[in-house]
């Protein structure tokens, strides 16, 4: 690896300046399972990399059924999905959290990294989209500002964070009463891959679960940034359960696709593919509401 | 240049510190400033598993960690695991099973095996297997690692 510098940082404010200082030659550290693998292979050149692990505010993790998750940025997946309050909450997280890489890279790999890495293929932010979460970011002069999630990726590797900003916490709404949520991915094996395309849904229904009050729709691998769906899931809000209506919601999800053919598959397999994981994630969030 | 870091940890259970550079990986650190040379280099990208080992309680890839990240933190490694006249049940479970043939991926098998059972005394072989699957091994077909494991559960719970 090329030499950088690397500094602990101890405050949210020295982070930012911290960053600020270095513009786009710094870079906040949290799992660096993204990070040190891109400054290894040359694709990324830093002057300094500011460790943010070790700050309250990004290690936050505290839920309640009144006002919701607030999720540091540097809590890393096992915290997360270890928390059985949480899982109960918000299983379409856990359902991203639990199939980011291995043990060791959920060992080290944060939620705030895999969004701010921001892969169009990015496996936890179709759920952060689909829950309604909120970026909390810190800028240099202790400012802060809000930022909703479907609105933080710009482009492949790009996000709205500007220099000296830091995604500080996530913030997600508590989740209504009779709602779920769902994440699935289609992969050519079972393990340890990268989404060919991924899909989220959040669902609440009514008091006899018939019937569906409001849906979210999220998209990975299928666009520049992951995607909210939002026609798809307004198109399901007052409807009865059926395969008719989940079919339409399916069809208005693969109309704001614009998938590229790749090593991982052609265009015309992932619009596919979001027919299908699109109507299975509003059924499996729709089975979870019905369990409960 | 940035100038070298000085780090103090926990290695092993005995206190440790060495300077390196910011842009050395614990990987590099362990296997060529500390000379502890049991976690071995597969891919350097977090794919193989092979350079596998416990910070605070975790299983990590340490080639995707900082040396300069370790101060004040506590560090397991496969030349932690046995006493000096005993084996770790797991490393005898591995030697009876015949679970290794070439052996560079058997440290991080065993440190992944390690902090499975350390949180899950007797897990399922579907649990292993997923648990296992950040591990890479090219020779086994990985039924006999599998089998070890379910060994070493039944003698260490």
């Amino acid at each position: 690896m090329r030499a950088f510098e690397y500094v602990p940082a101890k405050t949210v404010a020295e982070a930012t300046s911290l960053l600020a200082e270095k513009g786009d030659q710094a870079k906040p550290l949290a799992g660096g399972t993204d990070l040190i693998v891109m400054v290894r292979e040359n694709r990324r050149q830093l002057e300094r990399m500011v460790d943010i692990k070790d700050l309250p505010e990004t290690n936050v993790l505290s839920y309640s059924p009144d006002t919701g998750l607030d999720l540091g940025a540097a809590v890393p997946c096992h915290k997360i999905y270890a928390d059985d309050a949480i899982s109960a909450a918000y299983p379409g997280l856990i359902d991203a959290a639990k199939i980011i890489g291995g043990t060791a890279i959920q060992g080290r790999a944060s939620v705030g990294g895999n969004l701010c890495n921001a892969s169009p293929a990015a496996d936890t932010i179709p759920p952060l989209i689909v829950l309604g979460a909120i970026c909390v970011i810190a800028g240099p002069n202790g400012s802060t500002r809000e930022v909703p999630v479907e609105q933080f990726c710009t482009a492949p590797g790009q996000s709205v964070l500007e220099t000296g900003e830091l995604l500080v916490s996530l913030k997600i709404p508590a989740p209504p009463t009779n709602s779920s949520s769902f994440y699935l991915r289609f992969i050519p094996r079972n393990e340890m891959d990268i989404a060919v395309v991924g899909a989220g849904a959040s669902v609440v229904l009514n008091d006899t679960k018939t019937a569906i009050v409001s849906a979210r729709i999220g998209l990975a691998a299928v666009a520049p940034t992951p995607l909210l769906a939002e026609e798809a899931g307004a198109s399901l809000a007052g409807k009865e359960i059926s395969d008719e209506a989940i079919d339409a919601a399916a069809e208005a999800a693969q109309a704001i696709a614009s998938p590229i053919s790749d090593m991982r598959g052609t265009a015309e397999q992932r619009t596919h593919l979001v027919g299908v994981l699109t109507r299975r994630a509003l059924n499996g969030a729709i089975q979870r509401v019905k369990e409960a | 240049m940035p100038g070298k870091v000085h780090v103090q940890t926990t290695i092993n259970g005995e206190a440790a510190e060495y300077l390196c550079e910011p842009r050395q990986s614990l990987l590099e650190v362990l296997r060529d400033v500390l000379y502890l040379t049991g976690a071995k280099e597969g891919c350097n990208n977090g794919n193989c598993g092979a350079c596998s080992v416990i910070l605070d309680g975790r299983l990590v890839n340490s080639c995707l960690v900082l040396g300069a990240e370790l101060e004040g933190k506590s560090l397991e490694t496969i030349e932690g695991l046995a006493d000096p006249d005993q084996l770790h049940p797991i490393q005898d479970a591995f030697l009876e099973n015949a679970a290794l043939q070439c052996g560079i991926c058997t440290p991080g098998f065993i440190m992944a095996a390690k902090a499975l059972l350390d949180q899950n005394p007797n897990p399922t072989e579907h649990e292993i297997r997923y648990w296992l699957a950040g591990n890479l091994c090219r020779c086994t077909g990985y039924d006999k690692i599998v089998r070890a494991v379910q060994d070493a559960a039944q003698t260490t719970s």
